[in-house]
């Protein structure tokens, strides 16, 4: 080993710092953690990335608001399943005048022979359009069980405010149906399938 | 670390009892020299390694259109080459270098916990070799990009899980190494010598442990998260289940902008020893390269988001991150004054170590500069992800971090091998290093601003010129490297014998030892006045 053991009271000093900044390593490796929360907590606090919560105001406003009927907006409705759901809009998209309250009704589809969960996850072309759409009534405000094979009829209510800037004149409404619960949804079984079909091969 | 504990009292026992040879020593090695030469020895292999896989990117880049590599594999060797080159190229070199050197500028006997300095070793290995097979998996190596960005992340194959696993090793390690670094330095200095008298080099490793301590568990964290997301059914980065992908990236970056300074503050500490001696005279403004080494470490941990203004940011967000990293500038330019300032005036010489050093301030405060208007938000989000920023991070990483090294192995090999090593072999590396190294990376620059965006297999053909450059350059810049090794393994079987000094205005503890460093160096400790 090393030369001379160092005298034990530089040992014992050595020790007790690893055992400090152990700790700190430790407790760092808790806050990579903790960013989670504290990133959700920032994000409520200051109204970023809200897309499921439930808008309590949107009511309100709907009602005090008055239509804009000089100016009217293109709404398109998107709509993607990902896992065992066929999933899309009545409508492809509507003419709107800001202020007004419009209805569009989505149609979810369970195709799986069992009980499942979902959520949907809206998106917003252009980005900005976001704040000014104004949800009443949505699907994705909470999550949604589907029995067996069921189909379901679900509306959303949705008010556009008048300030949304002049030079938007098309928004696209994109909803993704997502399982809950699934091992990743998305790619996962893809990506099992084809190491089978390679191992296959 | 039990038989480091029951500490012998008998100071007179035998050390060529407790001296392996053969296999054994270099195993079991508890010496910081032996542990020091195996890290520099394996990240000069990971370099090659590292390399290899960016010839063969280059190779395919050669022309538009696809030659010779599919795309997925494209994108897992542009993957693995980041992955390589961070992990266990540069900052086991530094670790390197820290083994070699600390102890002997601080006059202490060795690393404070020989064991575990040991075991943090031979776990960069294990890991390479995970790296290395996951090429061979179902699916492939890892190709979501050398940040591991969910989702792709999420949805990879098993080389994934074995790329999170080789990088939970490296991170052990490099922990291990800094705490070990931390208490070498702060409880076995030399009796006289006080920090503010330490080598810098040491300061900014310290710094640099800290740094490490502190972002290194955090990225252990993320791929924790990573790791939980593919296969427990956690839902962190899985939109699916109520996650967010953009979360991944804020805690990467929370890691991943300190990295960046890991991997250049040693850097900055070998270049601050370097250029004194071959200027022959004293470093100036030593008390505010502390305080500006200290500056950057403290802002790096508050800029992280600068990595992500393509992601969509409130703008007070986008100017706080804007301002806080224009902010670096300031002691980053502070350490380039006082390095230039050191040389005004001076006798200098230019043999090997100052070339690379005097090369060093010049390409990094290119990097410098770009990374400044990288920094401007609106420019950034026309840049980001293209050339442009490919060619910033080798600016820095490559002639920043790596020119250091280089600069460090010259000036230094002399003190490890006993002999010096061949000076015209050694112009020879620096100035085919510089030349190619901006014949590939400056027209990069170029590539960017024009829009070519990077990572990917295949482009139009308006960039098919500089791109052929670029190749042949990267080509040159490799094979340069053998000359190193060339020039490295010469002076190992032998060359002139090197003096205990070795320079003529070498300054410090480690120039008191007879070249080679024998074995065991420092058991009294030396008074420093």
């Amino acid at each position: 080993m090393n030369g001379n053991p160092p005298a034990s009271g530089a040992r014992a000093l050595n020790l007790r710092m690893l055992g400090k900044l152990a700790v700190v390593a430790v407790a760092m490796f808790g806050f990579g953690f903790l960013l989670v929360p504290l990133y959700d907590r920032i994000c409520e606090v200051t109204g970023v990335n809200s897309l499921t919560k439930v808008d309590r105001g949107a009511a309100e406003f709907a009602r005090n608001t008055q239509v804009d009927r000089s100016r009217t907006v293109v709404v398109e409705f998107d709509a993607n399943g990902r896992g065992a759901w066929k999933f899309k809009p009545e409508v492809a998209s509507l003419e709107v005048h800001p202020g007004e309250l419009v209805t569009v009704v989505y149609d979810l589809e369970n195709t799986r022979p069992a009980p499942t969960v979902g959520q949907a996850i809206p998106s917003y072309a252009p980005r900005q359009s976001a704040g000014y759409f104004r949800k009443i009534e949505c699907f994705c405000f909470q999550q949604q069980e589907l029995g067996a094979n069921e189909t379901r009829r679900f509306p959303v209510v949705f008010v556009l405010d008048p300030r949304l800037p002049k030079d938007v004149n098309t928004i696209t409404l994109s909803y993704t149906f997502f399982e809950v619960g699934g091992r990743s949804a998305s790619a996962q079984p893809q990506q099992a399938r084809d190491a089978g079909a390679a191992r296959g091969g | 670390m039990s038989a480091v504990l029951d500490h012998r009292a008998d100071h007179a026992h035998d050390h060529a009892h407790d001296h392996p040879t053969g296999w054994r020593r270099w195993l079991f090695a508890t010496n910081h020299k032996d542990i020091g030469t195996m890290y520099l020895w394996f990240s000069f292999a990971m370099l090659l390694v590292g390399g290899v896989n960016a010839l063969l990117l280059r190779t395919e880049l050669f022309q538009p259109g696809l030659q010779i590599l599919q795309p997925e594999f494209f994108n897992q060797l542009t993957t693995m080459h980041g992955l390589i080159m961070v992990f266990g190229s540069v900052m086991p070199a530094f670790v390197g270098f820290a083994n070699w050197q600390v102890p002997l500028m601080i006059g202490a006997s060795d690393m404070a916990f020989a064991r575990m300095n040991n075991f943090s070793f031979w776990l960069l290995p294990v890991a390479a070799s995970l790296l290395v097979a996951s090429y061979f998996v179902p699916g492939g190596a890892t190709a979501a990009g050398w940040t591991l960005y969910a989702p792709l992340s999420v949805q990879m194959g098993p080389g994934m899980d074995l790329a999170i696993l080789a990088l939970h090793l490296m991170g052990a390690s490099s922990i291990m190494g800094s705490i070990n670094i931390i208490t070498t330095i702060l409880n076995m200095r030399a009796p006289g010598m006080p920090l503010m008298k330490m080598p810098m080099f040491c300061w900014t490793w310290l710094i640099t442990a800290y740094l490490l301590l502190a972002v290194m568990p955090v990225l252990a964290g993320a791929i924790t998260m990573v790791l939980t997301d593919r296969h427990f059914g956690t839902s962190f980065f899985n939109a699916a289940g109520g996650g967010d992908p953009v979360m991944y990236q804020h805690i990467f970056w929370f890691f991943g902008h300190p990295e960046v300074y890991i991997m250049i503050l040693p850097a900055f500490g070998i270049i601050s020893e370097v250029i004194p001696t071959f200027a022959r005279k004293k470093l100036f403004g030593y008390s505010s390269m502390v305080y500006a080494t200290a500056s950057i470490a403290i802002l790096s941990m508050i800029v992280w988001a600068h990595h992500m203004f393509t992601t969509g940011m409130p703008v007070t967000g986008q100017l706080f991150f804007m301002y806080a990293t224009m902010l670096i500038a300031v002691p980053t330019g502070v350490k380039i004054f006082n390095w230039v300032a050191t040389m005004w005036r001076g006798s200098m010489t230019f043999e090997t170590p100052m070339l690379f050093a005097t090369g060093f301030i010049f390409v990094f405060a290119i990097g410098g500069f770009t990374g400044l208007i990288m920094a401007v938000a609106p420019l950034d989000i026309q840049l980001h992800d293209t050339y442009y920023i490919v060619a910033h991070f080798h600016y820095v990483l490559v002639a920043g971090s790596l020119f250091a090294l280089f600069a460090g192995t010259y000036y230094w090999l002399p003190k490890w091998t006993g002999h010096m090593y061949d000076e015209r072999l050694g112009k020879w590396h620096f100035w085919m290093s510089m030349i190619t190294f901006n014949i590939t990376f400056f027209p990069m620059h170029f590539l960017g601003l024009a829009g070519m965006p990077r990572r990917y297999a295949d482009y139009p053909m308006q960039f098919a010129d500089f791109n052929a450059v670029v190749t042949i350059g990267a080509f040159g810049f490799g094979l340069s490297q053998l000359i190193f090794l060339w020039a490295v393994v010469k002076c190992i079987r032998g060359g002139v014998k090197a003096t205990d000094r070795v320079w003529e205005n070498a300054h410090g503890l480690e120039w008191t030892v007879p070249s080679p460093a024998p074995f065991h160096t420092f058991e009294t400790p030396p008074v420093v006045k």
